[in-house]
């Protein structure tokens, strides 16, 4: 599996509105609920990230649905620096202001 | 448009506070549109507002139906559900704006995008709802450029 963009998010709706199929999903939800939303988007894989464990229902809908689930101690933003220096890049750049208007 | 004729048709049942099976269906809608080769771009549209309105019939109504057809130009979902409804849509349809509860919260939902979500994907989005019966929703989304 050959991986270029990655996504982070801990808010589901986010991840809908923005991950791109074919993308990594760095995040600290653990519960199945993230599996379906990698399903629904074809997230490659994902990342939990800050230590966290998901849980044994999350693991076995991932091996159901054949998608990978890695997991690391490092913080969010550890963990997005350093797939971006050894060159993956952002699913999107920045958002276009119309969809994300708050306030 | 009424009279189209039809590619597909069928009709799944959500079961309100059935948290487990959110998204199910709407993994199933995706699985049905890719067998029938619909762009990518169209099965990622319908997919995601498929499941943004199955997790919201699972957090705020009993139960629920999310119809889907398949037109020889166009996709439409329709979910029809059983519960306390939307007093004020203009409302609920604000970013931002969220009754979600704690539960739905740790799951990573509620926070009041998912309407917002759903109008920005689809080609046609429609609400309604009656306070203490229901809320119905029909989103278009066209797979012909
Ligand atoms: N089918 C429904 N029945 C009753 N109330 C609903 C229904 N769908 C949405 N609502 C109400 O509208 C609000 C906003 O819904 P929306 O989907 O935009 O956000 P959310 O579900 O709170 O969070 P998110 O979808 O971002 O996870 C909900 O918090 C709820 O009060
Ligand atoms: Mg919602």
């Amino acid at each position: 599996m050959e991986v270029k963009t990655a996504f982070g998010a801990d808010l589901m709706s986010d991840v809908l509105a923005f991950a791109q199929s074919g993308s990594l999903l760095l995040t600290g939800l653990t519960n199945p609920q993230v599996i379906r939303t990698a399903d629904v988007l074809d997230i490659s894989a994902i990342i939990i990230v800050r230590g966290k464990r998901p849980s044994p229902d999350t693991v076995q809908l991932a091996g159901d649905l054949g998608i990978p689930i890695l997991v690391t101690r490092f913080i969010l933003f550890e963990t997005a620096g350093r797939l971006y220096q050894s060159g993956i890049r952002g699913c999107l750049v920045k958002v276009d202001g119309s969809v994300h208007s708050h306030g | 448009m009424a009279d189209e004729p039809l590619i597909y048709e069928n009709q799944f049942n959500v079961q309100g506070g059935n948290f487990s099976d959110a998204g199910k269906v709407a993994s199933h809608i995706k699985a049905i549109l890719k067998g029938f080769g619909i762009p990518s771009e169209a099965v990622r549209k319908t997919a995601l507002v498929a499941y943004e309105s199955e997790i919201n019939i699972v957090s705020y109504a009993r139960k629920g139906v999310i119809h889907l057809r398949l037109a020889p130009d166009q996709i439409v979902i329709e979910t029809i559900d059983e519960g306390s409804g939307i007093a004020d849509i203009e409302l609920a349809m604000q970013e931002g704006y969220s009754t979600a509860t704690d539960k739905i919260r740790e799951m990573g939902f509620g926070a009041g995008m998912g309407l917002a979500n759903i109008r920005n994907f689809s080609d046609i989005f429609h609400i309604s709802s009656e306070p203490g019966k229901g809320t119905s929703l029909k989103m278009i989304i066209k797979w012909r450029p």
